[in-house]
């Protein structure tokens, strides 16, 4: 992924989230090859914002080889919440919006 | 150590760091690096790169096919002219940063490979050299 692209998204879901009154965000990283400090700090700011605007981020399906590098390289997306693959993403959205007895969130994906 | 490929790569736009990324992936495969260490390097690559553009305003990079007896390897080195760095020490440490990135980028990449080598000159540029063996 482009540097441009990475901060695109991070400010077109940011708007999302506070036009539709999203309750959870679930970002699939499945198709990324590598995740730098760049998209790691991306990762980060976006699970930041949308838990200010009160949406739970949760980032799935990073590739193991991703993971042992993300550690090594220093960083461990410490503040955001991540899932194996999107069904398990989705549970972990739901459980927290069951708790929060949202039953008329909308979702977004 | 002979080199039995080299190729240089500009390093100027955000575009450079895409095509840098790619073309290490492919030398990382000819090399016979795992799936993991192929991850390391370009993802050690892409840190260097941005580094180059930010720091460096700009340079190059000249990637290499390297052996040594029957152990295959890449090195990268990454250069440019830019304003140097004063201090290596302070710069190598994590979480330091003169940019707005998280300081991750030098001692992280060294972290990813398995030799490193930085050289800087305050006012000339700076060449930080990585390699990962298979």
């Amino acid at each position: 992924m482009h540097d441009k692209l990475a901060t695109t998204l991070e400010d077109d879901l940011t708007t999302r989230i506070a036009q539709t009154g999203a309750k959870g965000v679930l970002i699939d990283i499945s198709a990324l090859e590598i995740v730098d400090s760049f998209i790691g700090r991306m990762l980060d700011n976006i699970a930041s914002v949308s838990r200010i605007l009160d949406a739970d981020t949760v980032v799935c399906g990073m590739r193991p080889a991703v993971a042992i590098t993300l550690v090594e390289l220093g960083l461990s997306l410490s503040g955001v919440r991540t899932a194996l693959n999107v069904e398990r993403g989705m549970e972990l959205i739901r459980s927290r919006l069951d708790r929060d007895g949202g039953a008329d969130a909308g979702f977004e994906t | 150590m002979q080199v039995s490929k080299r190729e240089t790569c500009p390093i100027v736009v955000d575009e450079h760091v895409v095509m840098v990324r790619q073309k290490v992936r492919s030398l990382a495969i000819e090399a016979g690096l795992s799936l993991v260490d192929q991850t390391k390097i370009v993802t050690a690559a892409s840190e260097l790169a941005r580094n180059t553009i930010i720091h460096g305003k700009g340079g190059h990079v000249i990637m290499e096919l390297v052996r040594n007896g029957a152990r295959n390897g890449v090195r990268l080195s990454f250069e440019d002219s830019g304003p140097g760095i004063a201090d290596i020490d302070q710069a190598m440490r994590d979480g330091f940063t003169t940019g707005k990135g998280m300081g991750l980028g030098l001692g992280g990449s060294k972290r990813l490979s398995n030799e490193f080598s930085i050289e800087s000159t305050p006012g000339q540029g700076t060449r930080v050299t990585i390699l990962r063996w298979k």
